[in-house]
């Protein structure tokens, strides 16, 4: 195992559209190793994309037990993952690895459905809320190119929550 | 480098922003922490500017633009180190019927409890016979988002507002 070296921006490889995976191989499982390895050395420690990485895959990973003890899903190795649903939305205060020193707020859904494969190419789904979805939501964007900057909305926007809106 | 809090205000209009920032470019003077907003029919630049010489040659530097769109323009000169950079970790929504006193009522509960604010944004809107205020407070409270909560119970009654309280946490992915 090994901590990987993370890309920061502005780097262009940062803004690459990441690759689906198709071979579920021991160089897979190395990588995720050393992928989860980096991401609990991180200063969040709670979630990582291998475009962060520079490899430009579709694999995340998020593991919130640092934040929610385990209250959650623990460590979700999430392959090729794909939103399936979501729904409402919340303001968040997001900071990332590869944009240090600077925080910004961005909505993201509450709740989401995601699915994806694991390291051994299996089919998995995952229902997360609050935290765990937001944590799970800022690495997927990661795979398409984009960082929490790309969503980046002013503090008024917060007053157009509603208390009780209709789904 | 010195550094200087610039104020700009103006009747609002295209092309304040890009006239202001133009003149401080050339005058080799760089941009830090900015508010730039309209307030009622006027807009308002507050900023901190790095200069590289004497103030004198920034405001030589802002006068056409100043001349051409009618602002008035303050610099002061600051010290370059912040007394407190706390960051804020609570902030406070506040929403109701606009009438006298909400601002004073709200900040006064707030100031009780050593709360320093970092940045307030309010608007005054609807119609003008069910005016609403709507006011976003972000700050550090020393005590915790918990001793906000309980400090604006009483002034839900009182000021007859709605007032959220909620943590702000960076959460770094």
């Amino acid at each position: 195992m090994a901590v990987l070296s993370i890309l920061t921006y502005p780097d262009p490889r940062l803004q690459r559209k990441a690759e689906p995976v198709s071979v579920f191989d021991d160089d897979l499982h190395h990588f995720v190793d050393d992928l989860t390895e980096t991401m609990y050395a991180g200063p969040g420690g709670v979630g990582i994309a291998a475009p962060q990485v520079d490899r430009p895959q579709r694999i995340v990973i998020v593991d919130v037990r640092p934040k929610l003890g385990e209250d959650c899903h623990g460590l979700m190795v999430l392959i090729n993952p794909e939103l399936a649903a979501w729904e409402g939305m919340a303001v968040g205060r997001e900071g990332c690895m590869s944009v240090p020193d600077f925080t910004g707020n961005v909505i993201r859904a509450e709740r989401i459905q995601v699915q994806a494969q694991d390291a051994s190419g299996r089919e998995r789904s995952y229902e997360c809320e609050g935290f765990e979805a937001r944590a799970v939501q800022h690495e997927m964007d990661h795979l398409d190119g984009f960082l929490f900057l790309d969503r980046l909305v002013s503090r008024k926007i917060d007053l157009f929550r509603r208390k009780n809106y209709k789904k | 480098m010195s550094q200087a809090l610039l104020t700009v205000i103006g009747e609002d209009r295209p092309g304040i922003v890009a006239a202001v920032t133009q003149a401080l470019f050339t005058a080799d003077c760089s941009i830090g922490d900015a508010s730039m907003m309209r307030l009622g029919g006027y807009f308002t630049i507050m900023q901190v500017i790095d200069y590289p010489r004497d103030l004198g040659s920034v405001e030589m530097a802002l006068d056409p633009a100043i001349k051409r769109l009618n602002l008035r323009v303050h610099l002061d000169p600051i010290s370059s180190v912040a007394l407190t950079a706390d960051m804020p970790n609570t902030r406070v929504t506040v929403y109701g019927a606009d009438h006298p006193g909400i601002v004073a009522g709200v900040t006064g509960a707030l100031a009780a409890i050593g709360f320093n604010v970092i940045d307030l944004e309010s608007e005054s809107s609807g119609s003008a016979e069910r005016p609403l205020y709507v006011m976003v407070i972000q700050g550090y409270a020393p005590e915790g988002v918990e001793s906000v909560r309980k400090a604006v119970v009483p002034l839900r009654e009182r000021e007859g507002v709605e007032i959220g309280v909620h943590p702000i946490e960076a959460a770094v992915f």
